[in-house]
């Protein structure tokens, strides 16, 4: 081992309550010379001021056109260690659920074959194995693939579907999420591995509209569960909950974002029909109320971070879906919506940016969804009614 | 048309495009299945043994392409 880079800049990020990456960085570096000189070249990065990465390229396994993210240093003389510091992404578990047996596997292999630098987990949602060298690659994937994992999704491609905990941990969660994660996974596998779309598309399966995944904002496709029928109440539970001290006017009726809950002191009311099924009230009085009726997802589209055309929220395009295995309906909506995206989209156009472009009318037309009150682009905003020349007749 | 056939019309118009322009695979899709008259499918999986084959590989250039991979 050579000796240890020194790090006066990267050192400031070490002050302070909270773990530092730089800390976690030099104790690899302690033993793995490519972690050394990626503390040099990340130090190298702030006293210039710039990046030293050069990203993408033609790095891949075999038959696979995403899972691997090409990364260069611009400076390899000084850094030889990361002259290739390649990222592995692995297809997670759903809902991150691991055995610590697991986890010593993936850690062997990648001490073994990269840095033993680790992500968990990417916003996407994979488990992120930081700095490989070229030639190990097929070999990684060898050790993976042999041993049940499978490389996640990059470039223009469906990205690893990812979910909440849903049942397997929350009482609230109106799907499985955790299956239809794994459904979604399995029907799609090649467009998660042979990239052919305009650019990404992700999936994100919340068991509620709590969404703990994020999907409305982070999904192309954000599949939230929710319900059909009535809250079902239990009106000694909100007297115990009054007597425990909540106000329960100040911090339920009025915070209910259609205002269909009235209290009169005795008695807790909600006008159904008016319930957006936003999960407020059911999460603050968790013992007093709870979603009643059948259970199925709304599913929504379009949302991304800003990039050609700043960030944007879902929008509706399904208000209740069943969500029964084996997804036939909404595998078979995917379908639809990929096709008018390939026909349509430009280089780089997410699904949302293209909708926002062509129109939600030319959209809902070719995947056979009718218009529905619930279609609104953000909230407070009138719906999206749509009448052809022929209706108008 | 015989898969060979398609594998044959797939490399070459990959080839053509040589410094030119890079091709995403849905390009390659569309512009085989108009030529040849076939179904977008057969296309597919022709493209998926060339990728296989290591014939063509797939790269990043912020956007997913399909390439003749570099002489080593």
């Amino acid at each position: 081992m050579s000796e240890m880079r020194k790090t006066p800049l990267l050192d400031d990020l070490e002050k302070g309550p909270w773990p530092s990456f730089v800390t976690e960085m030099k104790k690899a570096a302690a033993k793995s010379e490519m972690s050394n000189d990626l503390l040099g070249a990340l130090e190298q990065c702030y006293k210039d001021k710039k990046t030293h990465w050069k990203h993408g390229g033609i790095v891949g396994v075999r038959g696979y056109g995403g899972g691997v993210i090409g990364r260069y240093s611009d400076i390899p003389e000084q850094f030889p260690g990361v002259a290739h510091f390649h990222t592995v992404r692995v297809n997670q578990p759903s809902a991150w659920f691991y055995k610590t047996d697991s986890l010593r596997e993936i850690c062997g292999i990648w001490d073994k074959y990269g840095s033993g630098l680790t992500n968990f987990h990417g916003s996407t949602g994979d488990m992120i194995l930081l700095g490989t060298k070229t030639e190990n690659l097929e070999t990684i994937f060898a050790e993976l693939s042999s041993r049940g994992w499978d490389l996640g999704g990059s470039g223009s491609a469906l990205r690893t579907p990812s979910c909440c905990v849903g049942p397997a941990r929350c009482e609230w969660s109106n799907i499985d999420t955790l299956d239809i994660t794994y459904s979604l996974t399995e029907e799609f596998q090649d467009e998660m591995h042979r990239p052919a779309f305009p650019y990404k598309y992700k999936f994100k399966v919340s068991g509620c509209a709590v969404d703990c995944v994020a999907a409305i904002a982070r999904a192309d496709c954000a599949i939230i569960g929710t319900w059909k029928g009535d809250i079902k109440i239990d009106q000694a539970e909100v007297q115990r909950y009054a007597k425990n001290g909540m106000d329960i006017n100040a911090e339920i009726v009025n915070m209910c974002p259609t205002k269909c809950i009235t209290y009169n002191g005795k008695e807790l009311k909600i006008e159904n029909e008016d319930c957006s099924r936003c999960m407020h009230c059911i999460t603050k009085m968790t013992k007093a109320l709870r979603p009643g009726g059948e259970r199925g997802a709304t599913i929504l589209i379009g949302s991304h971070a800003p990039f050609v055309k700043g960030a944007q929220l879902s929008q509706v395009i399904v208000p209740f879906m069943k969500m029964e295995p084996p997804y036939t309906e909404i595998k078979e909506l995917t379908r639809k919506i990929w096709e008018w995206w390939d026909e349509y989209g430009k280089n780089r156009e997410r699904i949302g940016e293209l909708i926002e472009r062509k129109g939600m009318r030319d959209f809902l037309e070719y995947i056979g969804v009718d218009p529905h009150p619930a279609m609104i682009k953000e909230p407070r905003r009138d719906p999206f009614y749509f009448w052809t020349t022929d209706e108008l007749k | 048309m015989e898969k060979e056939e398609i594998k044959q019309k797939i490399y070459g118009l990959v080839e053509k495009s040589v410094g030119k322009k890079k091709l995403k695979s849905s390009d390659i899709q569309k512009t085989i299945s108009a030529e040849a008259g076939i179904a977008r499918d057969e296309v597919k999986d022709a493209l998926r043994e060339l990728i296989d084959e290591g014939k063509l590989i797939y790269t990043y250039f912020g956007g997913s392409f399909v390439e003749i991979p570099p002489k080593q």
